[in-house]
């Protein structure tokens, strides 16, 4: 297995960051969505991540098919961290009867797709705006539920199915149908920094990795262990963080103002500022802790008038600032 | 049109398959045209490789389980056990792979192939990972500006060589190796600024210009990377990347950037070091020299290369697919090339049969029972705008007519249709959107459209019939709308004869018909007079009077002219 690029060597992109941290403490958050260009170190970020998570007990992750004796007690696996492609069919993404088991034994067998096998880890879709969408269809059903339930072929399966639906896209090459936009808890855009020193401290640093990725891990290795423990402290604090009623208030208020429909916003706002709240080590979330997050969490979830050519962020924004003065 | 002075074009395509060998974390390279010149390539470049390296050919349709590996059904089959292969990537590695017709790479190979790069393992569910590092040969055979290799491949190859108008050999240019090194550190500096002034903001392309240049100096035996190095990375990995003309140097005529003009330039201070100007723009000459001389075309297209997409690319078009979409049966035939085995159905085919073949204890299978899945996809729907954008449209209804047009926009992007964009005025007809799903683009494009000039109805009539008959032969069923005041005044030769224009408008539209399209007209004239109707009859459409409907109003008139 090769080493993967240092979480805390990726320069810059801030807000990818905050929010694959914020998903990491909290997977209720549900999935991010990533929009930006090729080359901007959307999947880097992303494998990072998985690589950096402690590894899980193999009982948490992976295909379960409820047989004893598989995992030995205590053993653990790296995070998963599932790739789905482009051309992926049906069969491939939510498990089939086992051909050559079926064929050789004549026994009837499951075959665990790619659904089931990132559990407990991320699933990562690059151009998730150019997926099929029956695929598409399918992906967002078990996302919500948590489960995969595979009722084809004479088989009768259902697993659990947990996972951080990690999307990205590009806006100029399709569209994504805002069914789907909705599911994604948060999202973020990306673009290449337009700053030069940050670009050559990008170069100077993925050059650096890709020559010795070893010695360039090592170096990293004090900063990866501290964002390691803020994701741990965050986890632990979760529970503890309270969120006051006020601050609920404003939430909702927010969620007026910008005309997001339906409850899942006021929902993931919430969630997504305590997650932040839990990473920055604070006991109660502030307004601070909602202005920051609000871009995040609703910008995609505007019913967008198609024709208005302000940006989402802007008017999130703007009502953030009559809200709060 | 040999110019003494214009790059060795074809040596530096030489020198950069002998530096994919050298530093394989090049990617590779793809090669448009060329003829007999690109085997000289490949040979290059195997030769560059250690003895014994493998070579694969990709077929266009290989399936997953040829690529990454899978079961051996056949084998399988006959010997009631499970036997695997492995795949075609995995037995490439340490070697190169060629990819033949990469224009026509189906971009879920692309994508499999781009996740191999990327780790540099096959992942086989069986066996665990395999290493497979190679290095890539596309062949791209594409004509139009539109077909290109999948983005997610071209994405990761250093070396995008344009050898199409290249017929022989260019004669090798003088060696330009008495260079002034440069640091590693200013080496970063250089290319990071050059990225930046050619307007690329993807990361890849910058590291793969700091491999080449690294791979050129290690070529010539130095240790350190001089400007020459930087140079050549410049115009062989960032110049075809541009996205937009760099700003000229202060002591060039602002408006005046012809490429030919600036290779001679470039040549001169090279060769010379006459050039005065800090090193970065020696580099910064180098790749303005090479820049592809239709990038400001393309850019005016409101794309480069890298934004052509790969939706654009009419995959899934079909009605009946053998591999996708919903699940619609079984038929019988052999699994492969993407196919799927239906088991069920198979064993069902099988079941009768199981006394005679004398089974015991496992069932006896045949190649004869083999049943696969059928899919069926959903045609996808191509709205085609024909905007009349002439000045006598322009003065009262061009700006409502475009109204009409986002409404219908905002529809087609709830029904996920795609839209293209024609306008026409004064001497011609432009296609000013290819078939595309971005709404994003669309609106912009039609923010963008000017106004002005004649009327050449029969020049837009004909271009939306073109691209409505393209669309139809990739199995997309195209719908074409019509916004004209109707008051054709340019005939199809381009003159302005009101008369002619007339008669050319209708030929126009009668071809429309004849051809089975079908299409809708909005006559957007303030006073509808009977030439609309007259046209929009010989189209055999819907006339609809924008007058007296409102936006509103025509929006859901066209939306029952809709097919679907």
């Amino acid at each position: 297995m090769r080493v993967s690029f240092p979480f805390s060597a990726i320069v810059g992109q801030d807000e990818m960051k905050r929010a694959l941290l914020m998903a990491a403490v909290d997977a209720r958050i549900g999935g991010v969505m990533v929009f930006g260009d090729r080359g901007t170190g959307k999947s880097t970020a992303v494998r990072a991540l998985a690589a950096l998570l402690p590894p899980i007990p193999v009982t948490d992750g992976g295909y379960q098919d409820g047989s004893t004796g598989m995992a030995k007690a205590g053993a653990t696996m790296p995070v998963p961290f599932i790739d789905l492609p482009l051309g992926a069919t049906e069969d491939r993404v939510v498990g089939a009867l086992d051909l050559e088991r079926a064929l050789g034994a004549g026994v009837k067998a499951f075959e665990p797709g790619l659904l089931a096998r990132a559990h407990g880890g991320f699933l990562y879709i690059d151009e998730v705006n150019l997926l099929e969408d029956h695929i598409v269809d399918l992906l967002l059903d078990v996302a919500a539920s948590g489960e995969n339930v595979v009722e084809r072929e004479g088989l009768s399966v259902r697993h659990p199915a947990r996972f951080v639906l990690v999307g990205s896209g590009n806006p100029e090459e399709g569209e994504l149908r805002p069914q789907l936009l909705d599911r994604f808890g948060l999202s973020v855009e990306v673009r290449t920094p337009q700053d030069l020193k940050q670009r050559v401290e990008i170069l100077k640093r993925c050059d650096a990795f890709e020559r010795t990725p070893d010695e360039f891990a090592e170096q990293w290795r004090r900063e990866e262990r501290k964002t390691l423990k803020k994701i741990a402290r965050g986890r632990a604090a979760l529970a503890t963080v309270t969120v006051p009623d006020d601050v609920l208030m404003l939430a909702s208020r927010l969620c007026i103002a910008v005309g997001a429909d339906g409850l899942r916003g006021e929902l993931t706002l919430m969630r997504s500022a305590r997650a932040l709240a839990a990473l920055d080590g604070a006991d109660v979330v502030t307004a601070t802790h909602i202005a920051t997050v609000a871009p995040m969490a609703l910008r995609h979830r505007l019913r967008r008038n198609v024709l208005d050519e302000t940006g989402s962020t802007t008017r999130i924004e703007r009502a953030l600032e009559e809200l709060v003065a | 049109m040999p110019d003494p002075h214009a790059p060795d074009r074809f040596g530096d395509a030489r020198i950069a398959a002998r530096l994919c060998a050298i530093d394989p974390g090049l990617g590779g390279l793809i090669v448009r045209g060329g003829g007999d010149l690109r085997e000289t390539l490949v040979t290059d470049l195997r030769e560059a490789l250690p003895a014994g390296a493998p070579v694969r050919r990709i077929p266009t349709h290989i399936d997953d389980d040829g690529l990454l590996g899978g079961i051996d059904l056949t084998a399988t089959l006959a010997q009631g056990k499970a036997v695997t292969r492995s795949g075609l990537l995995q037995a490439a590695h340490g070697g190169m792979v060629i990819v033949p017709m990469a224009e026509r790479l189906p971009d879920a190979v692309a994508a499999r192939i781009a996740a191999v790069i990327d780790t540099g393992t096959v992942v086989t569910e069986r066996d665990g990972q395999a290493p497979a590092r190679f290095v890539i040969m596309a062949l791209d055979d594409g004509i139009a500006l539109e077909e290109h290799p999948p983005a997610a491949l071209a994405e990761r190859m250093a070396f995008w060589i344009d050898l199409a108008d290249l017929c022989a050999p260019t004669p090798p240019a003088p060696a330009d190796e008495a260079g002034e090194s440069v640091s590693p550190y200013e080496a970063i500096d250089i290319i990071a600024r050059t990225a930046a002034a050619l307007g690329i903001d993807s990361v890849r392309p910058a590291l793969f210009a700091l491999r080449a240049a690294r791979a050129r100096a290690h070529l010539a035996g130095r240790h350190a990377i001089t400007l020459p190095d930087l140079a050549f990375a410049a115009r062989m990995v960032l110049a075809p990347r541009a996205t937009r003309m760099p700003a000229t140097p202060d002591e060039a005529p602002p408006d005046q950037p012809p490429p030919d003009a600036e290779a001679d330039e470039r040549d001169d201070g090279e060769q010379s070091q006459r050039e005065p100007g800090p090193i970065e723009d020696v580099v910064l000459e180098a790749a303005r020299a090479a820049i592809p001389a239709d990038l400001l075309t393309r850019i005016a297209d409101g794309s480069a290369r890298r934004a052509r997409t790969n939706a654009m690319r009419g995959k899934g078009a079909r009605r009946k697919s053998a591999l996708r979409g919903r699940p619609m049966g079984a038929t019988a035939g052999v699994p492969g090339g993407g196919r799927r085995l239906s088991v069920i159905d198979t064993l069902r085919a099988a079941a009768p049969w199981q006394r005679l073949r004398g089974a015991t204890d496992r069932i006896v299978i045949r190649r004869d029972d083999l049943r696969v899945r059928r899919f069926q996809t959903r045609a996808e729907v191509l709205t085609i705008f024909a905007v009349d954008a002439s000045g006598s449209a322009a003065a009262a209804r061009l700006a409502e007519a475009k109204g009409a047009v986002e409404l219908l926009l905002a529809e087609a992007y709830v029904k996920r249709a795609h839209v293209a964009l024609v306008a026409f005025r004064g001497p011609g007809a432009d296609l000013l959107l290819p078939p595309t799903r971005s709404l994003t683009r669309a609106r912009r494009m039609l923010a963008e459209l000017p106004g002005g000039g004649g009327t050449p109805l029969a020049a837009g009539l004909a271009a939306a019939r073109e691209l409505a008959e393209a669309a139809r032969a990739r199995g997309r069923t195209p719908f074409v709308i019509v916004l004209t005041d109707g008051r054709a005044n340019i005939a199809a030769d381009g003159r302005a004869v009101r008369s002619q224009a007339e008669a050319d408008a209708t030929a126009e539209a009668t071809a429309m018909r004849l051809a089975g399209i079908p299409a809708a007209f909005v006559d957007t004239s303030a006073r509808p007079r009977p030439e609309g109707a007259a046209i929009a009859a010989a189209m055999g459409a819907r006339y609809l009077p924008l007058p007296r409907a409102d936006a509103g109003a025509m929006h859901a008139a066209i939306g029952r002219a809709q097919p679907g």
